[in-house]
């Protein structure tokens, strides 16, 4: 029987090399890549300076449009750069998946008591 | 069962338990538990900031009208230096993979060129980071708290009713006079002539002075307010003894509450520290692949490993820029 987990013939195994084709057609991605995480940055830095912060549904919105642009840029560079996307795909859930599940309940928890604090101190003083 | 092979496998490919899970090296395996583990810490960190800015009963600092200073230049430009940065580190990231892939080519020269080029990447940022700190720091003019009440009229011309302790910010050149005068610098004297006040200072290269022309109120919350001329004069007059300039750990004019600072200091700091170390591995790296320590082994996989690191510095940044700058 084959096995399964030997570090060969993955595009980045120890002993794995790319020819200058393979190598050519990398790098263009790369490239294309860091055009569109400029872009994605100065869209938000845009964004930052152009739009003034009030307390209306517009505000939100700009907020949750920042929060998924961070989301999209983040998901560029651990998949591209640190080609999570071309490991193997129980690899590649190990690391997020418990990473992810932590986090959002810890963001859930932190931000809901933040604002349970915040509530308490308004009606109390 | 995931079956044995019947033939020999060169140990080079193979964990010490003669398997190798994923189908990686177990050196980029550990790699990435570290940066979960690293990624667990900033999130803590960032989190921590939302609580604590999701529980404020103040008014919060924001970036745009925090960081709008660039070296050398005066005028506001907000968010340009950080995202500046931002372009700098995600530069650097790029030449970090292209070193990679240059390894994976075995390609020295590519390797030893994309590297230093990350190294470089590296000490521009960390650079560019000490001159935002000594900004952060030192402050752009500072302020001063009221002591009573005060009926101003705004530059737009509306009246604005200042409570006393309320903060009210200088500009730079005054603030920067007003802070030697404070404490107590002979060269520096205060001339108050009705509405007019000014500082003269004395230095070797001759004397120049510092006009009251303009103070803010709110300068680093939503509107902020300019007041001008006899009317800043006014705030002046009725200023305490309570002089803030820039930030430290105990005082800041940037907030009434002290954790802003200490969050900008801890979560930039603690970023500014895995980029020196990032630098410090690249560097070693850099000279290890010199030495052509990669070529004996037949494969750069170092240089991807140190890679993982540096690609997890940059984007722990993009999460800094957005929940600490941006948001």
């Amino acid at each position: 029987m084959e096995r399964d987990d030997l570090i060969v013939n993955d595009s980045y195994a120890l002993n794995a090399h790319h020819s200058d084709a393979e190598g050519a057609k990398i790098r263009s991605k790369i490239w294309k890549v860091t055009a569109l995480l400029t872009l994605l940055t100065i869209v938000e830095v845009g964004m930052g300076v152009y739009f003034k912060r009030s307390e209306d549904f517009s505000w939100t919105a700009i907020k949750w449009t920042f929060i998924f642009l961070t989301l999209v840029k983040a998901g560029y560079i651990v998949m591209v750069f640190m080609h999570l996307g071309d490991e193997r795909k129980n690899l590649r859930r190990v690391i997020l998946a418990p990473y992810i599940l932590f986090i959002l309940y810890l963001i859930f928890i932190a931000i809901r008591e933040g604002f349970g604090h915040m509530d308490a101190f308004n009606t109390f003083h | 069962m995931g079956g044995e092979a019947t033939k020999a496998i060169s140990k080079e490919v193979l964990w010490g338990g003669g398997r190798s899970p994923f189908s990686v090296s177990y050196g980029k395996m550990m790699m990435w538990y570290f940066l979960v583990s690293d990624a667990l810490t900033f999130g803590g960190l960032l989190t921590a900031y939302g609580f604590a800015r999701a529980g404020s009963t103040e008014a919060w600092p924001i970036g745009e009208q925090v960081f709008r200073a660039l070296p050398g230049v005066e005028g506001e430009y907000p968010l340009m230096y950080v995202a500046l940065m931002t372009f700098i580190l995600i530069i650097s990231s790029v030449t970090m993979v292209m070193a990679v892939e240059a390894g994976h080519r075995n390609d020295k020269r590519g390797v030893v060129a994309w590297l230093a080029a990350t190294v470089v990447g590296g000490l521009i940022f960390l650079g560019s980071q000490a001159w935002e700190w000594s900004h952060f720091i030192h402050g752009s003019g500072g302020s001063f708290l009221t002591q009573t009440e005060v009926t101003v009229a705004a530059e737009d011309g509306t009246s604005v009713t200042v409570p006393a302790g309320t903060p009210v910010y200088m500009d730079h050149h005054f603030g920067d006079l007003a802070a030697k005068w404070l404490e107590g610098s002979p060269d520096v004297e205060l001339a108050e002539h009705g509405a007019e006040v000014h500082f003269t200072e004395n230095g070797a290269h001759g004397s120049h002075e510092a006009h009251l022309h303009e103070v803010r109120l709110n300068k680093y919350v939503e509107n902020e307010t300019k007041v001008l001329g006899a009317e800043a004069t006014k705030l002046w007059n009725a200023r305490s003894a309570n002089f803030t300039f820039g930030a430290n750990l105990h005082d800041s004019e940037y907030a009434v509450q002290q954790t802003y600072s200490n969050f900008f200091f801890f979560i930039t700091g603690f970023h500014g520290f895995h980029v020196f170390s990032g630098v410090v591995i690249n560097l070693i790296v850099l000279i290890m692949a010199i030495n052509g320590v990669f070529e004996r082994r037949k494969h750069y996989e170092t240089v991807e490993k140190v890679g993982l690191y540096w690609h997890f510095v940059d984007l722990v940044w993009v999460f800094v820029f957005t929940f600490f700058y941006l948001i």
